[in-house]
C-alpha cells in the first residue's frame, strides 16, 4: 500500500501530510485529536539529509506540541551508500534521529512506528525500531540486506541463504517473522484505524521485544540470556 | 614500546583499560552461551559469542564493561551477543554503577543472524539510551582494527562520550560495501588515505563526532575512560537542537564537495592538508572552536 492509501484509511480526508521527494511530514486528526506524521516514501535511501530532516520535524513537534502523538511511516531501502554521507557522519545523523525519537518518548509523546512498505536495516533502526512499538502492514517486508549482497559479505553460498530466506524466520523477509521474533508488535490487518487506536492506547512503553519474541517462539534465546546476565 | 590497542584481543584490551585484575565476567566462555543460528550455516560458534560483559573497577570506581571481539565474525551483533549487552545495560539501570564502558569493535548487525541481529542492535540502542537518561556515564572506546560500523556505529554515537584512536574508524557502511554498490569511483576501498580521512579518528575529532582522540595505546584509552567517568551530557531538547544545527551547518559547508580537506578547511582547520601526516596530539589542537564542546550536541 502507498502512503496515500495508508493516510486515507487512517484519516480519511482529514490530514495534511505532504511528500517532498522521499520525505513525508504533516499533521492529521485522529479520533478528534491531532497526530504528527513523519516518515519516508519511494523506498527512500536514508542519508544525512533525510535523517536530519526527519529529526528536525520531530524536534519541532516536541517544542511546539508537547505530548502530541507521533506516527513514523517507514518505507526505506536502507542507508544511503555514498562516500559523502560517510564523510558527513551518517552514523551520527542516524543516531541523532534515534535520539530525537527517544527524547519524544521520554517527554511523553506516544511514538508509533509503522512499516507500510519495506524496511531495510539502516533506514529503520533509528525510526520504527526505536518507537514505543513498531507495527507493520501484512504485505510489508523487513530485511537486513538483500540475499546477493548478504552472500557477498558473509561469503556464504547464495543458494543456501536463498533457501533459508524461504523457510527460516531469521532470514525470511516477511513481517510475520518479525512479529514472531518480537521486533514488530502486531500487524495492522484490515482496519488500520483500529490498529492505530490500539497502539495509542498501549501506554506500557517498556521494551518488550525480547520477552515477546520468547513467548511467540520466534526468538528463543535473547530473553533468557538477558535474564541470566541480570541474575549472574 | 607501548602496546597497540588495535592489535590486542577484546579481552586483552578490557584487562588493560580497567583496574588490574578487577574484571568479573558474567556468562564467561566456560558457560558456553553460544549462538543458536550459526550451526545451520556450518559456521563455528564462539563460547562467548564474541563479547565479554561484566563488572570492574576503573580508577577505583565501580563500572560495568563490555568488549566486542572483532576477530569473531567482525564483532557482528547476533542474538546472544546483543542480549549480553542488553542484560549488562539493564543491570546497570538496576545497580547504578558509575559508568558503562563499551570497547566497541563491530561491523554492526551480524548478517548470519539477519533479522535477529537487527532487532538485537535496536534493543541495545534503547537500553543504552535508558542508561544514559538515568545519568550513568556511557562511554564508547573505539580502537579495534575492524572499526565500529553499521548499527553499532549508530549505537556508539548514542553514548555520552566517544573515544577514538587516530587509526580507528567510526562510520555506517564499510567502504567495500559502498564500492560494491556504487563503484570504486564513488569510494575506492583500497585507497587507505581516502578511507581514513573519510571515516578515521582524526576526521571524527575535527568535525566534533568524537569527544577524545588518543594514540593507539591502551594506557591512553584507559586515561580517556577515566576522564569520561565525570562526563554526563543530558539529552535535552536544547542539546538536540544544537546538534541538529551543527550537522546542518556541516552539510552546508560541504556544499556537495564531499572532500575531507575542503570540509576541514571550511570548518576552520588550519593547514588541513597536513592533517594526515601529523600525530594525534597535534590534531587535537586543531579542532575548530565551533565544533568543540558541541561534540555530542550537548553543552
Amino acid at each position: 500500500m502507498d502512503w496515500q492509501g495508508v493516510a486515507a484509511q487512517l484519516f480519511g480526508q482529514d490530514h495534511a501530510i505532504v511528500a517532498d521527494g522521499d520525505f513525508l511530514a504533516g499533521t492529521a486528526s485522529f479520533d478528534g485529536a491531532p497526530i504528527a506524521i513523519v516518515g519516508t516514501t519511494n523506498h527512500a535511501a536514508v542519508g544525512v539529509d533525510l535523517a536530519l530532516r526527519q529529526a528536525r520535524c520531530i524536534l519541532d513537534v516536541i517544542e511546539h506540541h508537547p505530548g502530541r502523538p507521533l506516527l513514523l511511516l517507514v518505507d526505506t531501502q536502507g542507508q544511503k551508500l555514498r562516500r559523502r554521507d560517510e564523510l558527513l557522519g551518517i552514523h551520527r545523523a542516524m543516531a541523532h534521529l534515534g535520539c530525537c525519537v527517544d527524547l519524544a518518548r521520554r517527554r511523553g509523546h506516544p511514538v508509533i512506528g509503522l512499516v507500510y512498505d519495506q524496511a531495510l536495516s539502516g533506514g529503520f533502526i533509528t525510526s520504527g525500531l526505536v518507537a514505543d512499538a513498531c507495527y507493520a502492514l501484512p504485505e510489508a517486508e523487513i530485511r537486513v540486506m538483500r540475499v546477493p549482497a548478504m552472500a557477498r559479505v558473509t561469503k556464504l553460498p547464495e543458494a543456501l541463504l536463498e533457501s533459508l530466506s524461504l523457510t527460516n524466520p531469521v532470514f525470511a523477509p516477511g513481517v510475520a517473522n518479525y512479529v514472531a521474533m518480537g521486533g514488530v508488535r502486531s500487524l495492522w490487518d484490515g482496519d488500520l484505524a483500529a490498529g492505530l487506536r490500539a497502539a495509542l492506547a498501549d501506554r506500557d512503553t517498556s521494551d518488550r521485544r525480547a520477552s515477546e519474541g520468547a513467548q511467540r517462539g520466534g526468538r528463543r534465546v535473547a530473553a533468557d540470556v538477558i535474564r541470566r546476565v541480570l541474575e549472574a | 614500546m607501548s602496546l597497540s590497542f588495535a592489535e590486542m584481543s577484546a579481552r586483552e584490551r578490557l584487562a588493560a583499560v580497567v583496574d588490574a585484575g578487577s574484571f568479573h565476567e558474567w556468562l564467561p566462555p566456560s558457560e558456553r552461551v553460544t549462538s543458536p543460528h550459526l550451526a545451520q550455516l556450518g559456521v563455528p560458534a564462539a563460547f562467548d559469542d564474541g563479547v565479554a560483559v561484566g563488572r570492574a573497577l576503573l580508577a577505583g570506581r565501580a563500572i560495568f564493561v563490555a568488549a566486542q571481539e572483532g576477530e569473531f565474525m567482525g564483532g557482528g551483533v547476533g542474538e546472544v551477543h546483543g542480549a549480553k549487552l542488553v542484560g549488562m545495560l539493564q543491570r546497570a539501570l538496576r545497580d547504578r554503577p558509575a559508568a558503562v564502558v563499551v570497547l566497541a569493535e563491530s561491523g554492526g548487525v551480524r548478517l548470519h543472524e539477519a533479522n535477529a541481529g537487527l532487532i538485537a542492535v535496536s534493543e541495545v540502542m534503547r537500553a543504552l539510551l535508558d542508561v544514559r537518561a538515568a545519568g550513568i556515564a556511557t562511554v564508547m572506546l573505539i580502537g579495534g582494527a575492524n572499526g565500529c560500523f553499521g548499527g553499532m556505529g549508530i549505537v556508539a554515537r548514542c553514548a555520552d562520550t566517544v573515544v577514538m584512536s587516530d587509526i580507528a574508524r567510526h562510520a555506517m557502511s564499510g567502504p567495500e560495501v559502498i564500492e560494491s554498490s556504487n563503484g570504486a569511483g564513488e569510494f575506492d576501498s583500497r585507497d587507505r588515505a581516502l578511507v581514513w580521512r573519510t571515516t578515521g579518528g582524526k576526521h571524527r575529532w575535527l568535525t566534533g563526532d568524537c569527544d577524545a582522540l588518543v594514540d593507539d595505546d591502551p594506557a591512553l584509552f584507559r586515561a580517556a575512560a577515566i576522564a569520561a567517568l565525570a562526563t554526563h551530557r543530558p539529552m535535552t531538547l536544547a542539546a538536540l537542537q544544537q546538534e541538529s544545527a551543527l550537522l546542518q551547518r556541516r552539510i552546508e559547508l560541504d556544499a556537495g564537495s564531499a572532500d575531507a580537506f575542503e570540509l576541514w578547511t571550511r570548518l576552520g582547520v588550519v593547514e588541513a592538508q597536513a592533517v594526515p601526516d601529523i600525530d594525534a596530539a597535534q590534531v587535537r589542537t586543531r579542532r575548530p572552536a565551533a565544533v568543540a564542546g558541541l561534540a555530542n550536541g550537548a553543552a
